[in-house]
């Protein structure tokens, strides 16, 4: 199991605004009448958008009464599913995969260039405040690997090279072009294609 | 090597398109509606006709789980539930689907709606594939413009509903009770089992659980028949499957080949080979980090499908084949995926909860050299201990890599770890008790 404590700091208040309300709703119907309690994930995670990338414990009360169910059930939840962040994470929040299948294709390598450019400890805040890193499990990306996830996008065949030029990127604000960093579209096997040939030539 | 005109997934590497328009070019949603007319007998008949096994890690037979499902639907509703939870370490084929194939996908899940006599279907995406889940998301929305699923779906009368729900990080999740808690809004935590999902799944409800290539496959099937899926592979390991070749090798990539392929001929034609020659390989996890590892030896003339890997103590599970070559050290390797474990553990029995930290402390000592001899033995031990003493597979999952590690590589772990255990071994006390003070003592 991962150790998951919420934040020391916590906000009093948290409300969806409309945007976030509209979507919740949407949400909710997707399950049968009475149990709503289903949307709880999506629920989280709307919170979790809406406030700048983590969850304080005020919205997942929020959530509890939104969907009518206790609050502890909420809190398990947030707890138990690692994609939560509790306490606060940079603008753009990187997560290395460091799983065997990445480890020895180098990921670690990634992780020393997180620690040079970002923060030398995970899920510490970069000195301007807008990025974080951490090291993750299988992010389910294995023949693309080493790889890292910066909010939602997959960046795919790095090295310590190219880690940097992204990092850079994004610690001047800009949000770099996600995908592989060795030319791919797709996990065809590079420069070594043998099958649908035609359909590729088409 | 598999023929072209053989292989299902035509847009593996999006040569085509994955908009409705290119799918229906490949023949995605064609007869969808004459497949449906003949029946659910005969879909499910034809489904255990081509000897399908699930490609979810499990190998079990699709056409009789689905025929599991209670013939008449009582006052409970059906359910079918797509896992799509990919997790494994080794494995990313699904992935490729959901943005290369998801009209295959969609199809697949109004036939095995129709089968089990579901109206609604749920898609259960990892949460870190949020774009590509979007993507099927913006497949399923074509689907329900062109009236293809929604009331009368296809014009078959069936009505289906499709939605995409999202985990949150959890590989427990891909388990399939813990899947329907998940779906249900707890932690995923799975469930004793028996009663089967098939008969009180989701909600309580009868549900169908399956894996998204396991789906993906079955329009295609029943479109060429069931024989021409058997006439595949071998028997009882039929049809094609997407391998996930990664690790040390030059090219990693995803390539649909015939099951029973020679593991040489996928590393050595489609991956590029070894990263140093075939002669530098050390050993190979051929389904994903849950399957114990095969040495360089057997690779050489190991076939890939459920029951070759199976004689070798070992298993086709998802198909991820990782690749590691004697750069790395095997014993870090393991306590890697061992970590992984521990961390992904739900925590629910205690074996596992317990034993996969132990397991991995272990590990990491004996990377170091810091582990005594008898401490060998003990891992192994402890494997045992939490093997079959868990709720679900999980407990498997973790315990056999180390195994595999221990069955093959004992000697490399040996030359490492020479240290004297603490407390010779000349009384009979099991180790668990606080052997710290039983030494003061002797």
């Amino acid at each position: 199991m991962s150790l998951r404590r919420p934040a020391k700091d916590q906000p009093d208040k948290f409300e969806f605004n409309t945007s976030s309300l509209d979507a919740a709703k949407k949400i909710i119907a997707k399950y049968p009448k009475g149990k709503q309690q289903s949307a709880v994930m999506a629920l989280l995670y709307i919170a979790q958008k809406q406030n700048d990338n983590w969850i304080p414990l005020a919205a997942m009360k929020y959530i509890a009464k939104f969907l009518n169910m206790p609050y502890i059930k909420v809190y398990e939840v947030a707890t138990f599913y690692t994609m939560y962040n509790l306490s606060p994470v940079g603008k753009y929040f990187v997560q290395v995969c460091t799983t065997t299948p990445c480890m020895i294709r180098g990921a670690n390598k990634l992780v020393e260039a997180c620690k040079e450019k970002i923060s030398k400890t995970e899920s510490v805040l970069s000195a301007d405040k807008s990025c974080s890193w951490m090291e993750v499990e299988c992010l389910g990306s294995c023949v693309s690997a080493p790889m890292m996830q910066i909010n939602d996008e997959y960046y795919e065949d790095l090295n310590k090279e190219k880690t940097i030029e992204i990092l850079d990127k994004i610690l001047k604000g800009e949000t770099p072009k996600p995908g592989s960093y060795k030319g791919r579209t797709n996990n065809e096997p590079e420069n070594n294609r043998k099958t649908l040939m035609e359909l590729k030539n088409a | 090597m598999l023929k072209d005109q053989d292989r299902i997934f035509q847009n593996l590497y999006n040569d085509l398109g994955s908009d409705l328009i290119s799918c229906q070019r490949r023949g995605d949603w064609i007869k969808t509606k004459e497949i449906i007319a003949k029946g659910r007998e005969w879909i499910i008949e034809e489904i255990k006709n081509s000897q399908l096994r699930g490609r979810g890690g499990a190998g079990f037979p699709t056409g009789l789980k689905w025929s599991f499902a209670p013939k008449e639907v009582g006052n409970r509703p059906h359910y079918l539930v797509i896992n799509a939870d990919e997790s494994e370490p080794g494995t990313c084929k699904d992935r490729d689907i959901l943005r290369f194939e998801p009209h295959k996908l969609i199809e697949g899940c109004l036939i095995a709606s129709y089968a089990v006599q579901a109206k609604v279907c749920y898609i259960y995406i990892r949460g870190e594939y949020f774009i590509d889940g979007q993507k099927l998301q913006a497949a399923i929305d074509e689907a329900y413009e062109k009236n293809l699923i929604g009331k009368n779906a296809a014009g078959t009368g069936w009505d289906l509903d499709i939605y995409i729900h999202y985990g949150a990080g959890a590989y427990i999740c891909g388990e399939e009770t813990a899947l329907l808690e998940s779906l249900e809004g707890n932690k995923g935590q799975p469930r004793l089992k028996p009663p089967f999902p098939a008969l009180i799944g989701l909600y309580g409800c009868p549900t169908i659980i399956n894996n998204v290539e396991t789906i993906a496959v079955v329009p295609t099937i029943l479109k060429r028949g069931g024989k021409w899926f058997a006439s595949l592979g071998r028997e009882k390991n039929t049809g094609t499957k997407i391998f996930c070749i990664s690790g040390n090798v030059n090219s990693p990539c995803n390539v649909e080949e015939e099951m029973n392929i020679p593991l040489k001929e996928l590393i050595e034609v489609h991956a590029g080979g070894v990263v140093g020659g075939w002669d530098n390989l050390q050993a190979v996890i051929p389904g994903g980090s849950s399957m114990p590892l095969i040495p360089k030896e057997k690779c050489e003339t190991l076939t890939m499908d459920f029951d070759s890997l199976a004689a070798e103590k070992s298993g086709l599970g998802t198909a991820g084949v990782v690749v590691i070559n004697k750069d790395q050290d095997i014993i870090k390797c393991m306590a890697r995926i061992a970590r992984f474990y521990k961390h992904e553990s739900c925590g629910q029995c205690t074996p596992c909860r317990e034993g996969s930290g132990w397991m991995w402390r272990m590990l990491e000592r004996m990377v170091k050299g810091e582990a005594s001899k008898d401490e060998i033995e003990m891992l192994g031990d402890v494997t045992k201990q939490i093997e079959g003493h868990t709720i679900c597979a999980f407990g498997e999952g973790s315990s056999w890599p180390v195994q595999g590690l221990l069955r093959h590589f004992k000697d490399e772990i040996k030359k490492r770890n020479k240290f004297d255990p603490i407390i010779k071994k000349n009384k009979n006390i099991p180790y668990l008790v606080d052997q710290h003070l039983l030494d003061k003592n002797a």
